[in-house]
C-alpha cells in the first residue's frame, strides 16, 4: 500500500477494511485509539500546566489556612506538648485515679521544666480556657518550683496553693493531655464539661454563642428579604429601560458598588446617628421633638439598614442578567389570552428570574453570615453578629482555637444550607451572569 | 517602554540597596495623638542621634499583631508599645525577650535604673514608658447649673441625663460600676473575684444600659463628645487633654475613679533588627526623652527622674504637671490595672460582658 501523505487519509483508507482485526491505524501504524489518546494526553497536560499556578495559589492561600484552622479547632498542645511527664501518667491511669506520689512528682518536675524554658504562661492558658481563674496558678507555682522542690510533691504543691488539690483543676488537666479536644466546639455551644468529664450548659449569665449563631442567620434573612423588595424593581426597571437609560441608572447602583466599604458604613454612621442628618431632619420638619430623636444606629437597625446598602448591588446584579434575557413577548403573549398583570407577572414573569433570584439570596446571605466590619461599626450592642466574638477570639482573648471552633461551626452552617437550596432548587439553576 | 522598565527597576534596585545600607527599627504603637508625642518626643531625636531610620506602624492594640507575628514566626515588628497585662502574659508565654534592668540608662544623678523606674514599670521582658489613666469626661456645654464631679454621677442619668460612652470590654466597665456603686478602690479586683462582685458590677451597669453608647478604638470618645452623640464619656485622659487644650473643646475631666495602666515597650523573639530595637529602648526610656513626650501628651512619665523635668505643653503655655494622671490628688480613688487578676479572668469576664450585652 502507497503511504499516504495525509493521516487521516490513511484512516480512511485502512478503515475501509485493509485491516481484518477491526483496529484502525494511523499512518505510521500505531493503532489509532492510543494515538488519539495520547494526543489528548497531550493536551489535557497543557491544560493542566495553564491552571497549575492558580491551583498552587488557591491551595496555598485558601485550602491550606482553612485546614490550619480546622486543625487548630480541635487540636491545641499547650499543655500536653510542655507537661508531658504529667501526660503520660494521665495516659497510663484511667480517669477516677486519685493523683498519687507519683502524679505530683510529674506535676512538679514539668512545672519546673516549664518555667524554665518560659512555656508555662502557655501551659496556664491551656487549662485557663476550660476553668478560668487557674492561669495566676501556673505562673505562680512556676516561679516557686524554680527553686526547686522537697518531696513529698504533694504537700509541697499544696503548700504553694490549695487549689492544686482541686479535682475540677485534675479533671481538666486530663482533658488537656491529650493535644486533640472537642472542647472548644462545646465552648462554642454554650457547653462545658462537670468535674466527672459529663457534657453541661454552661451558668445562664454565661450563655452566648448559641443566640448569636441564630441571631446572625436571622439578620441575614431579613437583609436578603430587604435587599430582594429593594433590589427587584430596580433589576427590572434596568433590564427593561432603553440602553441609553439604564447604563446610566447602572452606573448609579455600581458606584456604590466601588466605593470603599468603610466609606459607606461611616457614611451611614453621619446620616443615622442621633446629632445626625435624618435626625436634624425630622426635628427640622417637625416630626419628632429635639429630645426625641431617633436611635436608629448602634443598634440591629442600623446593621440591617447598612448591611442591606452594602448587599444590595449582589442582589441587583444577578438578577438584573436574568432580566436582561427573558423575552417580552411572553408576558404580552399571556396577556392576550386574558391574564390581568398581576396574574402574568405571578405565573409567567416571576418564574423565569428565580435563577437569578435564587443567586443573588445566596450571595447576599453568605455574605452576610460572615460580615463583620459593618456590625462592627454600627451594631452597637444588640447588632453584633457571630463574627465580631470570632474577631475578638482573634484579637483580645486571643484565644485562637475557640475563634477557629466558632468559623468552622460557621461554616458548617452555610453548607448546610447550600446543601438544602441545592435540594429545594437545584443548584444548576442558579445563574451569576 | 521599555525605558520606563529599565528605569524602575533601577529605581527599585537603589531603594533596596538603601535600605541595605540603613539601619532601621520598626516600632509598633496606637496611633493618633499617641503615636505624635513618641514621633515627637523619641523617634526624631533618636533619628538624628543615631542615623537609624524609625518606622511608625500604629495598630488598635500591638499586642495583637505581636502575638500573630510570632505565632506566625514572621516577626516584622521591633518594639511594641503594649500593655502591662500583655507584657507579662507574653513573657510568660516565651513570646519577648528578656531586658536586664541594668543595661538601661541611669538617671542624671547617678540613680540606677531600677531603683529610678516607679513600682512595676520594671518587668523582666518590658520596660515602661507612660502610666495613663481611663477617665471620665464630659461637655461642660450640656450642664449648665450643677456640673458631674463623681463616678456616681456618670451612672446618675435623672440628675445627669443624656448618653453615656463606655468601652466595650469588662477590663475598664465593671470596675467603674463598682466604684460608682460605693466599693473602696482598694477592694475592686476583691470583690470582681466572687460571682456576687460580679453581678453588683453588671446591676449597676443595668442602670445605664439603655443610654450607653460602646466605643471600641481610643479615638472614639472623643469623636463622641465632641459630636454630641454622649454628654459624658470615659476614654484615655491624653486624648482627653489633647481634645480640651489642644483643639480647646470644651471638655472636664473627672478624675475620680480613674483606672491607671502602663503602656511598656517590648521587644518581640526573633525581631528583624534586635540591635536596633534595643538602643532604641534604651533611648527611649531614659530620663529626658520620657520627661519631653509628657510635652506633647498628658501621660505620666514612668520614671521618678523624670517628674522634674516635666514642664510646658507644645503651645508654651499650659503647665502639663496638674494633667498628669499620677498627681497625688488624682490618685485618690484610682484602681492600678491588676495583670495578674485580668490573666486569670479576662476571658471568663468578656465572655460574661458579651453575654450581658447582646441579652436586650
Amino acid at each position: 500500500m502507497a503511504k499516504a501523505l495525509d493521516p487521516h487519509a490513511a484512516i480512511v483508507t485502512e478503515a475501509v477494511g485493509l485491516l481484518p482485526e477491526g483496529t484502525l491505524q494511523t499512518a505510521d501504524g500505531q493503532p489509532l485509539s492510543r494515538a488519539l489518546a495520547r494526543s489528548s494526553r497531550r493536551a489535557r497536560r497543557r491544560a493542566f500546566l495553564l491552571v497549575l499556578p492558580l491551583l498552587a495559589f488557591i491551595l496555598l492561600t485558601f485550602v491550606l489556612p482553612i485546614g490550619q484552622m480546622l486543625q487548630r479547632s480541635i487540636k491545641n498542645d499547650g499543655f500536653s506538648a510542655n507537661m508531658p511527664q504529667l501526660s503520660a501518667w494521665f495516659d497510663a491511669n484511667p480517669r477516677g485515679t486519685e493523683p498519687d506520689e507519683a502524679a505530683w512528682g510529674a506535676l512538679a518536675a514539668d512545672l519546673q521544666a516549664a518555667a524554665e524554658s518560659k512555656t508555662i504562661g502557655v501551659v496556664g492558658t491551656r487549662i485557663n480556657y476550660d476553668m478560668a481563674g487557674t492561669r495566676s496558678l501556673f505562673t505562680g507555682a512556676g516561679r516557686k518550683v524554680r527553686d526547686g522542690l522537697e518531696p513529698p510533691y504533694r504537700d509541697a504543691m499544696l503548700d504553694i496553693d490549695q487549689k492544686w488539690g482541686d479535682p475540677r483543676l485534675w479533671s481538666v488537666m486530663r482533658e488537656a493531655s491529650s493535644p486533640y479536644t472537642g472542647n472548644f466546639y462545646l465552648a462554642a455551644m454554650d457547653r462545658t464539661r462537670d468535674d466527672n468529664g459529663n457534657i453541661v450548659q454552661v451558668a445562664e449569665q454565661q450563655r452566648i454563642y448559641l443566640k448569636l449563631f441564630m441571631r446572625t442567620f436571622w439578620l441575614s434573612l431579613i437583609i436578603t428579604c430587604t435587599t430582594f423588595l429593594l433590589g427587584f424593581p430596580i433589576a427590572h426597571l434596568l433590564a427593561t429601560l432603553p440602553m441609553r437609560k439604564s447604563n446610566l441608572l447602572m452606573i448609579l447602583v455600581l458606584l456604590p458598588f466601588w466605593t470603599s466599604l468603610l466609606v459607606r458604613t461611616t457614611a451611614w454612621m453621619v446620616l443615622l446617628q442621633q446629632q445626625g442628618v435624618v435626625n436634624d431632619i425630622l426635628v427640622w420638619l417637625g416630626v419628632i421633638r429635639d429630645d426625641q430623636r431617633l436611635q436608629m444606629i448602634f443598634n440591629q437597625t442600623g446593621t440591617i439598614i447598612a448591611m442591606t446598602h452594602i448587599l444590595l448591588p449582589f442582589m441587583i446584579l444577578p438578577l438584573y442578567s436574568v432580566m436582561r434575557t427573558i423575552n417580552p413577548s411572553y408576558v404580552r403573549a399571556a396577556r392576550s389570552l386574558g391574564a390581568t398583570s398581576w396574574t402574568a407577572f405571578r405565573r409567567i414573569y416571576f418564574p423565569q428570574t428565580l435563577p437569578g433570584l435564587g443567586a443573588g439570596a445566596l450571595l447576599v446571605f453568605i455574605l452576610a453570615v460572615g460580615y463583620y466590619i459593618t456590625p462592627a461599626l454600627v451594631g452597637g450592642s444588640s447588632g453584633q453578629l457571630i463574627s465580631n466574638m470570632i474577631a475578638m477570639h482573634m484579637t483580645q482573648t486571643l484565644n485562637w482555637s475557640l475563634a477557629a471552633a466558632l468559623a468552622t461551626l460557621l461554616l458548617g452552617g452555610v453548607l448546610i444550607l447550600y446543601w438544602v437550596y441545592d435540594r429545594l432548587v437545584g443548584i444548576d439553576n442558579l445563574k451569576l451572569g | 517602554m521599555r525605558r520606563t522598565l529599565i528605569l524602575t527597576s533601577a529605581l527599585c534596585g537603589l531603594a533596596f540597596a538603601a535600605q541595605a545600607q540603613n539601619k532601621e527599627v520598626n516600632v509598633v504603637s496606637w496611633g493618633g495623638a499617641y503615636e505624635k508625642s513618641q514621633v515627637e518626643a523619641y523617634n526624631k531625636p533618636f533619628a538624628e542621634k543615631t542615623g537609624i531610620k524609625v518606622n511608625m506602624i500604629a495598630a488598635d492594640n500591638p499586642a495583637t499583631p505581636l502575638k500573630a507575628q510570632v505565632e506566625a514566626k514572621n516577626v516584622t515588628g521591633d518594639v511594641f508599645d503594649i500593655e502591662v497585662s500583655d507584657a507579662i502574659r507574653l513573657c510568660d508565654e516565651g513570646a519577648l525577650v528578656e531586658i536586664d534592668p541594668a543595661s538601661l540608662p541611669a538617671a542624671p544623678d547617678g540613680t540606677a535604673a531600677a531603683e529610678d523606674f516607679l513600682d512595676g514599670a520594671l518587668q523582666d521582658c518590658a520596660v515602661a514608658n507612660i502610666y495613663w489613666g481611663t477617665v471620665i469626661a464630659f461637655d461642660t456645654t450640656k450642664f449648665a447649673d450643677t456640673k458631674p464631679s463623681t463616678a456616681a454621677d456618670f451612672f446618675d442619668t435623672t440628675k445627669f441625663p443624656g448618653k453615656r460612652g463606655l468601652p466595650k470590654n469588662p477590663k475598664r466597665t465593671l470596675y467603674l460600676a463598682l466604684i460608682a456603686d460605693g466599693v473602696a478602690p482598694d477592694k475592686v479586683y476583691e470583690t470582681l473575684s466572687t460571682p456576687e462582685g460580679v453581678a453588683q458590677a453588671f446591676k449597676k451597669l443595668d442602670t445605664i444600659k439603655k443610654d450607653v453608647v460602646w466605643w471600641e478604638a481610643g479615638a472614639q470618645p472623643v469623636q463622641l463628645l465632641a459630636d454630641g452623640e454622649v454628654v459624658m464619656a470615659t476614654g484615655y485622659n491624653g486624648r482627653f487633654f489633647d481634645a480640651m487644650v489642644g483643639e480647646g473643646k470644651p471638655f472636664e475631666i473627672i478624675w475620680d475613679g480613674q483606672y491607671m495602666d502602663m503602656d511598656m515597650f517590648a521587644i518581640p523573639k526573633d525581631a528583624p533588627n534586635p540591635e536596633a530595637a534595643m538602643e532604641y529602648l534604651k533611648f527611649a526610656t531614659d530620663t529626658q526623652r520620657l520627661a519631653d513626650q509628657a510635652k506633647y501628651i498628658a501621660y505620666g512619665p514612668a520614671r521618678k527622674s523624670s517628674a522634674a523635668l516635666v514642664g510646658m505643653y507644645q503651645d508654651g503655655k499650659t503647665e502639663m504637671a496638674p494633667h498628669m494622671p499620677t498627681v497625688a490628688d488624682h490618685m485618690k480613688t484610682a484602681v492600678m490595672d491588676d495583670p495578674e487578676f485580668w490573666a486569670d479572668h479576662n476571658a471568663e469576664l468578656t465572655e460574661q460582658f458579651n453575654s450581658w450585652l447582646a441579652a436586650s
